[in-house]
C-alpha cells in the first residue's frame, strides 16, 4: 500500500507510470467520476449557474486532465498546457462574474472527492491524484488572481478617464465636475486636462466642482489649491464651487486656507461670478 | 550671449522669448528692460513665453524680479501663453510669481494693460 512513499529514488519515473494509470482509471470511470463532480459543483455554485453549463464546463474540463494523465504528463508540464489554459479561462469567468477565489478552487478540489470511489484502495494512487489536483487548484488561484488584478486596473484606468471631463459652461467659461476620492494622481490629470482645456479653448474662467467629493482634507485642498495657482500662472481666475456644508465645517476645523481664491457654495453662484466678471473684462 | 529683442508698441514693451533662456540671458534682459523702461517711459510691460517649453526656478524668479522691477518704476508686467506643463512645474516648484499679472494670450494680456493704464 505504502510503497510510494519507501521508494523516492524513482519518483519521477514512478509518476508517470502512476499518472496514465490514473488516467486511464479516470476514462474508465467517467459517468461515474464526472456525475459526482458536477453535482458537488453544482450544489457548491448554488443559483449562480445552471447545472447544464457546470456539464459542458466541466465534461471538457475532465476529458482534457484524463487524456493529459493518461499521456503520462506532470501538472506543471506541457502535456498539461490543454488543460492549464481551460483552467485560466475558467479562473477569468469566475473572477469576472464575481466568485469568491474559494469557490473557484473548490471546483478543482471537488474532483477529489468525487474520484474517492474509482480510486478504490490504493492510498499511494489517491495521493498521486490529490497531488495533481492540488496542483491544478493551485494554479487555478494564480489565474483568478491574475484575472482579479487585470480587473481592478482596468477599472482604475476607466474611473481616471471617466471621471475627469472639462465642460465648457458659457464663452470664456469651463467647468470641471469632480466625482470621488481625490488622489494625486487623479488631481495631476484633472489639472492637466483643465489647463489643456483653457488654453484651447481661450477660456479665462474655470470653476472648480467639488459637489461630489465625499470628503476635503488637507491633501486634497493642497492639490485644489496647487490647480487654482498653475491656473492663474496662465491667466485664468478660478473660482471652487459646490462647498457642502459639512465640507465647509472640516475645512475650517482643519485650518486650510484658501486665501483670496474664491469659492462658492454652488455652481450657479459660481457660473454668476465668473460671467459677469467676463463681461467687466 | 542671445540678447531677447525688446519692442516698443506706444507706451508698452513687448517681449517675446523666443529660445530656452540660460540664466546669463535672464540677467541681461533683466538689465536690458529696466533701461528700456526708463529711456521709453513705458508704463507696461508684456512678456510672451508661448514659446518657453521648459521654465526652471531662476527662469521663474526672474520673471517675479522683472515685475516688481517694473513695478517700481511704475509700469505693470503680463506675463502671457504660459503654457500648462510650464505652468504645473512652476507650481510644483513652490513659485507662484505672486506680483506678476497673466493672460492666456497676447492679445488679453494687451486688454488687460490697456484696462489698467486707462485706469491708472
Amino acid at each position: 500500500m505504502l510503497k510510494g512513499g519507501t521508494d523516492e529514488g524513482g519518483t519521477v519515473a514512478d509518476d508517470a507510470g502512476t499518472n496514465e494509470r490514473l488516467g486511464a482509471m479516470l476514462r474508465t470511470h467517467r459517468d461515474v467520476v464526472l456525475g459526482r463532480w458536477i453535482e458537488l459543483v453544482s450544489s457548491a455554485m448554488g443559483p449562480h449557474s445552471t447545472t447544464q453549463e457546470v456539464e459542458a464546463e466541466l465534461g471538457t474540463l475532465y476529458g482534457a486532465i484524463a487524456d493529459s494523465l493518461a499521456s503520462g504528463a506532470r501538472p506543471r508540464e506541457q502535456g498539461f498546457g490543454e488543460v492549464r489554459a481551460m483552467l485560466s479561462e475558467l479562473s477569468h469567468d469566475r473572477a469576472r462574474l464575481g466568485f469568491s477565489p474559494t469557490e473557484t478552487a473548490a471546483t478543482v478540489l471537488n474532483l477529489k472527492v468525487a474520484a474517492l470511489s474509482a480510486v478504490g484502495d490504493s492510498l499511494s494512487d489517491y495521493v498521486a491524484l490529490s497531488d495533481v489536483v492540488d496542483d491544478l487548484a493551485a494554479f487555478t488561484f494564480e489565474a483568478y488572481v491574475a484575472a482579479r488584478e487585470t480587473v481592478i486596473t482596468e477599472l482604475a484606468e476607466q474611473l481616471l478617464e471617466l471621471s475627469t471631463p472639462v465642460v465648457k459652461l458659457w464663452e470664456g467659461v469651463v467647468a470641471v465636475p469632480l466625482v470621488g476620492t481625490l488622489d494625486s494622481a487623479r488631481t495631476q490629470v484633472v489639472m492637466e486636462k483643465l489647463l489643456q482645456v483653457l488654453v484651447d479653448t481661450g477660456s479665462d474662467h474655470a470653476i472648480i466642482d467639488i459637489t461630489g467629493v465625499p470628503a476635503v482634507d488637507t491633501q486634497v485642498a493642497q492639490h485644489l489649491l496647487k490647480t487654482v495657482v498653475a491656473a492663474r500662472l496662465m491667466g485664468a481666475e478660478c473660482v471652487i464651487s459646490g462647498i457642502r456644508p459639512q465640507i465647509a465645517q472640516t475645512i475650517v476645523a482643519l485650518g486650510i486656507e484658501f486665501g483670496d481664491i474664491v469659492t462658492k457654495a454652488s455652481l450657479a453662484d459660481a457660473l454668476q461670478i465668473a460671467i459677469s466678471a467676463g463681461k467687466d473684462g | 550671449m542671445e540678447r531677447v529683442p525688446i519692442l516698443r508698441i506706444g507706451d508698452l514693451l513687448l517681449v517675446t522669448i523666443q529660445v530656452d533662456l540660460d540664466d546669463q540671458s535672464a540677467l541681461a534682459l533683466q538689465e536690458d528692460l529696466a533701461r528700456r523702461i526708463v529711456a521709453d517711459s513705458a508704463h507696461g510691460v508684456l512678456i510672451d513665453i508661448t514659446a518657453l517649453d521648459v521654465v526652471d526656478s531662476f527662469i521663474g524668479r526672474m520673471l517675479a524680479t522683472v515685475a516688481s522691477i517694473s513695478a517700481v518704476l511704475d509700469a505693470e508686467t503680463v506675463v502671457v501663453g504660459m503654457r500648462p506643463a510650464v505652468a504645473i512645474t512652476l507650481v510644483e516648484l513652490g513659485l507662484s510669481l505672486g506680483g506678476v499679472r497673466t493672460a492666456l494670450d497676447i492679445d488679453k494680456g494687451l486688454a488687460l494693460l490697456g484696462r489698467s493704464t486707462a485706469r491708472g
